[in-house]
């Protein structure tokens, strides 16, 4: 054994002993960090005209909620949801921009004619869940238990083939018909 | 010291209500699919955050929502296509061929 390999292997148990020991870097600031960015952008997407910024803000949106799955130990969420929204379905949305994108689209009223009505319903909602959460915020616990990290694929893998088998072959079965809608939706003659 | 649960329903709740004000409001049709885009993201935050106190169900379903996501995405483009190929617009209020 080389004197580096044992040197390192002396050091392992204490590096083990530094890294359960070692706290989260600032996990409140990050939380507000992510969750502002989050929901700065989320206001990005639905007030700007050119929807090709709306879709740029929304992937801002989905990476900062990537973030935040990674401070709730989620890690295979987190890197599903930027493979697959910010990889797969922003750049289907960014095609589809570019093929029915109108010069004349930006000079037009971007809100429709309810505006008023709409905003005033949905901020009754808004107040509602307020009303929900301050006065059921002592349900929820406070300190959450974390689940072992490193266990996060194994155990969403042993959900999805065991206790979720069913579901998750209608979910394929759901994905085909959709491809098969699309390609029969957007094709000129079948 | 962790962050309570309940700060990230507030974030999932507030981006709720934003992508449901898109719906709403917006005129334009690839903004209201980004705007449903935001609803299901909002739930999904609501699953994982729900997931660190009762097993990781909400992880697993939150998988099955990101599917559902796309499959939505990919049939609502696909409408939009063939709508604008007649009609050329993309308007939500000038979609009303079966109002005739």
């Amino acid at each position: 054994m080389t004197p580096l390999a044992t040197m390192l292997m002396n050091a392992l148990p204490m590096l083990a002993l530094f890294q359960t020991d070692m706290e989260p870097v600032a996990p409140r600031f990050f939380f507000y960090m992510l969750s502002g960015i989050a929901l700065v952008s989320a206001i990005m997407v639905i007030t700007r005209k050119n929807p090709v910024h709306s879709a740029i803000s929304l992937i801002f949106t989905l990476l900062s909620l990537a973030g935040l799955y990674l401070m709730l130990y989620a890690p295979f969420v987190a890197g599903v949801q930027i493979i697959l929204y910010a990889g797969g379905i922003m750049v289907l949305f960014l095609f589809v921009i570019m093929l029915v994108n109108l010069e004349r689209n930006l000079k037009e009223e971007q809100f429709n004619r309810q505006w008023v009505v709409g905003i005033l319903a949905t901020l009754s909602l808004a107040a509602l869940v307020a009303y929900v959460y301050v006065k059921g915020k002592s349900v929820f616990p406070d300190r959450v238990a974390q689940l072992p990290e490193s266990l996060n694929v194994q155990q969403i893998a042993i959900g999805l083939y065991q206790n979720y088998m069913l579901p998750f072959e209608i979910a394929s079965l759901l994905l085909l018909v959709a491809i098969v809608g699309a390609v029969v939706m957007a094709k000129k003659r079948i | 010291m962790p962050i309570p649960t309940v700060y990230y329903l507030v974030v999932a709740a507030a981006l709720f209500i934003i992508g449901t004000i898109g719906v709403v409001t917006r005129r334009n049709v690839v903004i209201i699919l980004m705007s449903i885009e935001l609803i299901l993201n909002a739930v999904n935050l609501n699953l994982v955050a729900f997931s660190q106190l009762y097993g990781l169900h909400g992880q697993v379903f939150s998988i099955f929502v990101m599917t559902d996501a796309a499959a939505e995405a990919a049939v609502g483009l696909g409408i939009l296509i063939a709508f604008f190929r007649n009609k050329e617009t993309v308007n939500v209020d000038e979609i009303d061929l079966l109002k005739w």
